[in-house]
């Protein structure tokens, strides 16, 4: 986080290494183990990154999100199709079902952190600085929100990102393509 | 019966997730929903759902889930009445 190594784990196995981390930050939220796959790695590092108390500061309730990948809810979807295929053995979860959408995980990170403002999901084909510079730009200057959480958080078959950033008329670093670029490289 | 019990205690932790609770802290008559083990509505239909795959049963009316899904008591009681597997 900004930077540093916050944790590691050599698991590579992603329903390990996500529970490992879970514990680690003692994170204490039992509808945790109830997510999909998509929405745990989205909840986590939203988790580490918004302050450790969960209930953010009033000037913080405004907080748009803003988040991508590019492949939506697939690890997900393929689960629930699983379960539909054959017609003698038809019985779909709808413990699954409810995660066959991509903007889910927003719902759970919105529910954790008590927010109920503007958010959007976006899919792309690979991580797209521009666009979410952009849009997270007009949502501050229109003044939908005072903050956004943004970035892309992606799995797919075993495979997972996260990276994940505030914006705000204040912070740390300039906010432009450049900048978001570097950050997301910086890994 | 209490081999029932045991084996509804297992399947719900498993097929709900309910990773922080071990089978021995879930007693027969703990309510599942609201102050017992705080099961949710999606819940309530994955119990739905394991009543048809596991034991046959189809419930017409989502409604009869109330008093079924009252606890592992309840469960186990309705169960061993109406099981066609």
């Amino acid at each position: 986080m900004n930077g540093k190594v916050v944790y590691e784990n050599s698991s590579p196995e992603f329903t390990s290494f996500i529970k490992a981390a879970y514990k680690h930050f003692e994170t204490d939220y039992s509808k945790f183990f109830k997510m999909d796959n998509l929405s745990k790695l989205a909840f986590m590092a939203a988790d580490v990154l918004l302050p450790k108390d969960k209930t953010l500061a009033s000037n913080q309730q405004n907080m748009a999100i803003v988040l991508s990948n590019r492949a939506a809810s697939l690890d997900t979807d393929r689960k629930h199709q699983e379960s539909i295929d054959n017609e003698d053995n038809f019985y779909p979860s709808p413990a699954v079902f409810v995660y066959t959408l991509p903007n889910i995980c927003i719902g759970e990170i919105s529910i954790r952190h008590k927010l109920n403002s503007e958010n959007s999901f976006f899919i792309f084909e690979t991580f797209n600085a521009e666009y979410l510079w952009e849009y997270s730009k007009s949502l501050l200057n229109t003044q939908k929100a005072d903050e956004v959480l943004c970035g892309w958080v992606d799995f797919d078959e075993g495979e997972y990102e996260a990276f994940l950033y505030l914006v705000s008329d204040s912070g740390d670093y300039l906010h432009n393509e450049t900048e978001i670029t570097r950050l997301y490289l910086t890994r | 019966m209490s081999e029932l019990r045991k084996e509804l205690k297992e399947k719900i932790i498993e097929q709900l997730n309910l990773e922080d609770i071990a089978i021995d802290e879930i007693q027969d008559a703990d309510p599942l929903f609201g102050e017992g083990l705080g099961l949710d509505s999606i819940d309530a239909l994955e119990l739905i759902v394991m009543l048809d795959k596991d034991y046959g049963i189809k419930l017409a009316d989502p409604k009869e889930g109330k008093k079924i899904f009252e606890s592992v008591e309840t469960m186990a009681t309705y169960i061993a009445a109406n099981r066609s597997r």
